[in-house]
């Protein structure tokens, strides 16, 4: 066993894990966090996206243990406060999801998106973005539809055509 | 996954140590094919070194005829780093065409150069650009580095501390990637020197990544439309597999020469 310390969703945990835990597992099983999902789990489908240290990561090819102590992470948990953030509004609105299953892991990662890219979005780049996170129901047009959605909601331009920020 | 310890030193000789006690120690550096190859039940080492915390494996600096770029520096780092874009724009654009967003804010180009898949993208740069791979005892040409499938020059208990490539005057790097993993199945990069051409050729390669010497010579002989033209690819030692042949990989070599070469700048 090993103790892992971590700031998650703003709050300090001290876990006793296996050594071979995989962050995504210590969230859900340990943190009982289980908005995080499990899909692939070979580091293809993105449903395990969470933030560490401001970035996204897939969370079930990382072992906790090699974390700094402390590292930052945000799960789907804290994305929204009382109201629903509104990339999660825009994944309503826009039926951005059908299962439901890989939304959390697009949520995390399109808010992300959204705050790399300050001077405008488009179509085309934020297909490009989600290239790590997979969808089995949509065929993708309403995620992409969301996203720009979410991005204009959040302050930031949609781009029409060509545009890579 | 099977139970496994975790050390964390902080210079290479405590590294080394570590990984000599143990009888089954690995070295983990971004962790993006090692832990999804510990998962499946395809490593199991006993002991973990993990590198991350090394700072002589860390940074990228310009060094006027070359770029040197620690092992450590991660994938998301050589697209956004400005050092990298002014000396080898090249190497910054590719990062982008590697795995995805989350892989390559983990991922590390050192990881990935030790590791040396036959499908991998910056394997093909190190060669191209003719570097030289410095580890924590010695320095490897990088054409003395690749031996074969996930094989490299390196003794077990080596360490890759950094990459030292010269700069090339323009350089262009091309891929045909698998629709569905996003591996090269077949990838060209090209290195033009006041001294001649450098093509490197990865994912198509039946031993991974090779030197295309022929159109290396053809290239400087003569304008890149003859070279293309001149060169013979139907004995080249492709792999063959369904999905994509042996004919097709060799085809997709001369095209990605061609769209490679079209990247340089100063033609």
């Amino acid at each position: 066993m090993t103790r892992v310390s971590l700031q998650v969703n703003g709050q300090p945990r001290h876990v006793d894990v296996e050594v071979q835990t995989l962050l995504v597992d210590l969230i859900r099983e340990k943190l009982n966090l289980t908005g995080t999902h499990v899909g692939c789990d070979t580091l293809q489908c993105g449903a395990c996206v969470v933030r560490l240290n401001g970035e996204t990561v897939k969370s079930c090819s990382i072992l906790a243990a090699t974390l700094p102590a402390m590292a930052e992470v945000t799960t789907i948990e804290a994305v929204g406060g009382d109201d629903l953030h509104p990339m999660q509004k825009a994944f309503s609105v826009c039926h951005g999801l059908q299962c439901g299953y890989c939304t959390p892991g697009l949520i995390v990662t399109a808010i992300d998106i959204v705050e790399k890219n300050p001077g405008g979005l488009s179509a085309e780049k934020v297909r490009k973005e989600l290239k790590g996170n997979l969808c089995r129901c949509t065929g993708y047009q309403n995620i992409v539809a969301a996203v720009l959605q979410g991005a204009s909601d959040m302050g930031v331009r949609v781009l029409t055509e060509g545009g890579d920020a | 996954m099977h139970p496994v310890e975790i050390v964390k030193p902080e210079t290479l000789a405590d590294a080394l140590e570590a990984f000599r006690a143990s009888d089954e120690a690995m070295f983990l550096s971004g962790g993006m094919t090692l832990v999804p190859s510990m998962k499946a039940h395809l490593a199991a080492p006993d002991r973990l070194i993990d590198l991350s915390g090394i700072a002589e494996m860390t940074g990228v600096e310009d060094r006027g005829l070359s770029l040197r770029i620690g092992a450590l520096t991660r994938l998301a780092d050589m697209a956004t780093s400005p050092k990298v874009a002014s000396a080898i724009p090249e190497l910054a654009r590719m990062a982008g065409m590697i795995a995805d967003r989350h892989v390559r804010n983990r991922g590390t180009i050192g990881g990935s150069v030790a590791n040396n898949d036959p499908a991998a993208d910056y394997t093909a740069a190190v060669l191209g650009c003719g570097a030289t791979l410095v580890t924590d005892r010695r320095e490897i040409a990088a054409d003395d580095y690749f031996i074969g499938l996930f094989e490299t020059a390196l003794e077990e208990d080596e360490i890759l501390v950094a990459i030292d490539l010269p700069k090339p005057s323009s350089a262009g790097y091309a891929k045909h990637s698998h629709p569905a993993s996003g591996y090269a199945v077949a990838g060209v990069f090209v290195a033009r020197f006041d001294s001649g051409w450098r093509v490197a050729v990865t994912g198509a390669g039946s031993e991974g990544v090779f030197r295309l010497t022929e159109l290396e010579d053809a290239l400087s002989a003569r304008p890149p439309e003859q070279a293309f033209a001149a060169i013979d690819v139907s004995s080249l030692d492709v792999i063959d597999e369904p999905a994509f042949p042996a004919a097709f990989r060799r085809d997709a070599i001369r095209w990605l020469a061609r769209e490679a070469v079209g990247r340089c700048q100063d033609l």
